[in-house]
């Protein structure tokens, strides 16, 4: 199972496209902030960006918390959502450690990643990635993302 | 066929409240620019003053806002206190996004609040904050301020203020968006210091149902590709803007020292490729623009001996770098972004800022001023003298930096330096292109090198055809109005064709509008132009200073008789515009 990371956020200018995508193409909505991935500056636009997304805990306390079973544990981390059965408590949202799930203010609907990796390819500087999911059995990947990787070059020099 | 009206939220400091009224049709007026234009039509009172407290602040965005690449601006109109005429500005950030997510088609402000105020608006707030305790603080300063009063929403707010200068109600205060970006030109930031407007912060949270079909993700992915992968857009992301300076340099057309020569050797160290090289710290984006043109330099200053540094963060662009840099002589890059520090700081339209202490400068040089004036010596290249005199300007220190506040060629009458005086109905933009440019910047609607693409047209073009030339100026404002009706970055004016513009709005579900686009803008070009006229603007009373005439241009001189056959035409096709 692929998880999705940030690993080289540092290059965010912020262009809030991942959300869009998100938003557009798994949620069907318009919108920056109904996304499984929120782009946010923490104090003011010249402190750089950062991604607000589902970090794919096992176990996830989001799915805990959930009275209804609306949220469940989704393997390799993270959770699976089942909407129509959703009471819009809220009590996921409280429970993320990392603030990644948005509940939206006129509807208390949540909105979290699901790890579809969709917003991937809409990142004009490969700011985030599909991973296979640290601990899983089979998994290629076990080890944390290095920050600092210079694999691809940006697509606006083509 | 009638489109549905506009929510427009109707603000009044006054009374200390708002109420959301629906306004106009869309298909007629499309939004940005022509519900702007159509709002002010209805509102404002043209023989009012500029800074009279009942007239509107406007901000529109369009149809498409947030919905494609690039579809990332707001338009700001307003009766502008530089002029006291109809005027519109554009900025980027996230406010265009922070507003279609709040659900505003448009936010209208009039009157004036009693005390210092922040205006917060959202889908669930309307908020009038007493902020009396940022009165004087600077455009950053009050960032930070602001980020501490207004929490919730983080980082999908959008965030306005205004520094000194818009307090003081210097004609050509600008209104600062998310830090980086502006509604620089006309004094916008006065109308806000006039109605006791510190800031203005917008939450957006709301989302809008995408249309059903597959239509919509389609032709999102093919323009985003188109923006991304082509190459189309590289050169605002690469060296951004700034590319020009070599370019313009090289021929002939880039002002140096008030305008007093068109091409310098010392272009090496204040290029593009110079401030790539060793200035630029890292680039940013409006909100959904992938293009990311927005060049964030690193300003390092040793303030005290023992190694006591601190760091400045300043965005840079072609026109800030020709304005606060070649046209003040400047040709230290750090030095240039030292000077726009501090232009930003004061909340000053960096163009006419510029431009207004390069035409001081000459005048001192000239002995036509003195320091009694200018309180401070200013020579060209001098950074710490323009550093001084900004602050000068934002705080409107004497009787020479009110005048030089209200803009250059008021200050310019006062001491008889009109020949010298870089004014093109505002102070000039960065191109020496040649006449069809001069006139385009002094008699388009904006009195901006963003109307139509004049400059472009001088380099294309060496015979003197002035139907020709005006008969392209008419057209290419009437194709921009619809792109700033969407509103989309004027960066984009080669991806969204009318075909492409046309797939767009479809896949939206608004093919109405896009089968009405050409007669909507027929009417929206016509619409501002009769609100700018309304307000007192004659074309046949446009002046050229004599510098113009004087400086070699990239076609050579300027040739004065072409120039009047222009002006004369213009004038008399912006009087078709208006009465037919």
């Amino acid at each position: 199972m692929k998880i999705l990371r940030a690993p080289r956020i540092e290059r965010c200018v912020g262009c809030d496209s991942c959300s869009l995508a998100c938003a557009r193409l798994v949620h069907k909505r318009i919108s920056w902030t109904t996304a499984g991935i929120r782009i946010t500056s923490s104090g003011g636009l010249s402190t750089g960006f950062e991604a607000k997304i589902c970090l794919a805990c096992d176990p996830a306390p989001c799915a805990a918390a959930c009275p209804t079973g609306s949220f469940s544990q989704r393997k390799g981390g993270g959770v699976k959502v089942k909407p129509d059965v959703c009471i819009r408590c809220g009590a996921c949202a409280k429970a993320c450690p990392v603030d990644a799930i948005y509940i939206e203010p006129e509807t208390n609907i949540p909105f979290v990643c699901l790890h579809c990796g969709r917003c991937v390819a809409f990142c004009p500087h490969q700011c985030l990635e599909m991973i296979e999911a640290p601990g899983v059995p089979g998994s290629e990947v076990d080890a944390p993302v290095s920050a600092g990787t210079e694999d691809k070059e940006a697509s606006h020099a083509g | 066929m009638p489109g549905e009206p506009f929510r427009v939220l109707m603000v009044d400091l006054t009374k200390g409240r708002g109420e959301y009224v629906n306004f106009g049709d869309r298909n007629a007026h499309l939004g940005g620019s022509g519900l702007a234009a159509a709002l002010f039509e209805a509102y404002a009172d043209v023989s009012a003053p500029a800074l009279a407290p009942e007239q509107p602040l406007i901000f529109a965005i369009g149809p498409l806002t947030g919905c494609y690449p690039l579809m990332s601006k707001t338009v700001c109109a307003f009766k502008s206190p530089y002029n006291e005429q109809y005027a519109e500005s554009h900025a980027g950030g996230r406010l265009a996004l922070a507003l279609r997510f709040a659900g505003i088609d448009a936010l209208v402000i009039r009157g004036k609040a009693a005390n210092l105020t922040a205006l917060a608006v959202g889908i669930r707030r309307l908020d009038f904050v007493d902020v009396h305790f940022l009165r004087g603080f600077d455009v950053f300063t009050t960032g930070k301020q602001l980020r501490k009063l207004h929490r919730s929403g983080a980082g999908h707010r959008s965030t306005l203020r205004i520094g000194p200068a818009g307090e003081n109600q210097v004609a050509y205060a600008c209104i600062n968006v998310d830090t980086y970006r502006h509604f620089g030109r006309l004094g916008s930031g006065a109308v806000m210091g006039a109605k006791n407007l510190k800031a203005i912060v917008v939450d957006g949270g709301k989302s809008l149902p995408a249309p059903a079909g597959k239509d919509y993700g389609d032709v999102f992915k093919a323009i985003y590709d188109q923006v991304v992968d082509s190459g189309m857009m590289k050169k605002y992301h690469d060296l951004g803007t700034p590319e020009n300076l070599l370019a313009l340099n090289e021929l002939s057309a880039l002002p140096w020292k008030n305008l007093q020569s068109t091409k310098e050797a010392a272009i090496e160290n204040v290029s593009g490729e110079a401030f790539a090289r060793d200035l630029l710290l890292r680039k940013a984006a409006c909100a959904g623009c992938p293009v990311g043109c927005i060049h964030v330099g690193l300003l390092r200053e040793k303030y005290a001996a023992n190694n006591d540094y601190l760091y400045r963060q300043v965005s840079y662009d072609y026109e800030p770098l020709f304005a606060d840099g070649t046209m003040l002589g400047i040709t230290d890059a750090p030095g240039i972004l030292a000077v726009m520090d501090e232009i930003e700081r004061q909340g000053v339209d960096c163009m006419s800022a510029g431009v207004a202490l390069a035409w001081a400068t000459e005048a001192a040089q000239k002995g036509a001023i003195g320091v009694s004036e200018t309180i401070v010596p200013l020579t060209f290249g001098d950074v710490a003298g323009y550093r001084e005199a900004v602050r000068h300007l934002g705080s409107r220190t004497n009787e020479f930096y009110r005048l030089l506040g209200q803009g250059t060629m008021a200050a310019a009458v006062k001491y008889k330096g009109e020949d010298y005086a870089c004014v093109l109905g505002q102070e000039m933009s960065g191109y020496a292109t040649g006449e069809v440019f001069y006139i385009s910047q002094a008699m388009g609607v904006r009195h901006s090198h963003l109307d139509s693409g004049g400059y472009s047209y001088d380099q294309k073009h060496t015979e003197k055809d002035a139907t020709k030339a005006i008969d392209f100026l008419v057209a290419d404002e009437a194709d921009r109005v619809v792109l700033t009706s969407m509103v989309s970055c004027l960066f984009a004016r080669n991806v969204y064709t009318t075909e492409t513009l046309g797939k767009a709005l479809s896949a939206m579900g608004l093919s109405g509008m896009a089968e009405n686009l050409p007669e909507a803008a027929q009417n929206i070009q016509k619409l501002r132009w009769k609100n700018k006229i309304a307000c007192g603007f004659k074309p046949s009373e446009v002046k050229i200073p004599k510098r113009f005439y004087e400086v070699t241009n990239w076609k050579g001189q300027a040739d004065p008789a072409y120039m009047e056959e222009l002006k004369t035409y213009y004038a008399s096709r912006i009087d078709a515009i208006v009465n037919t």
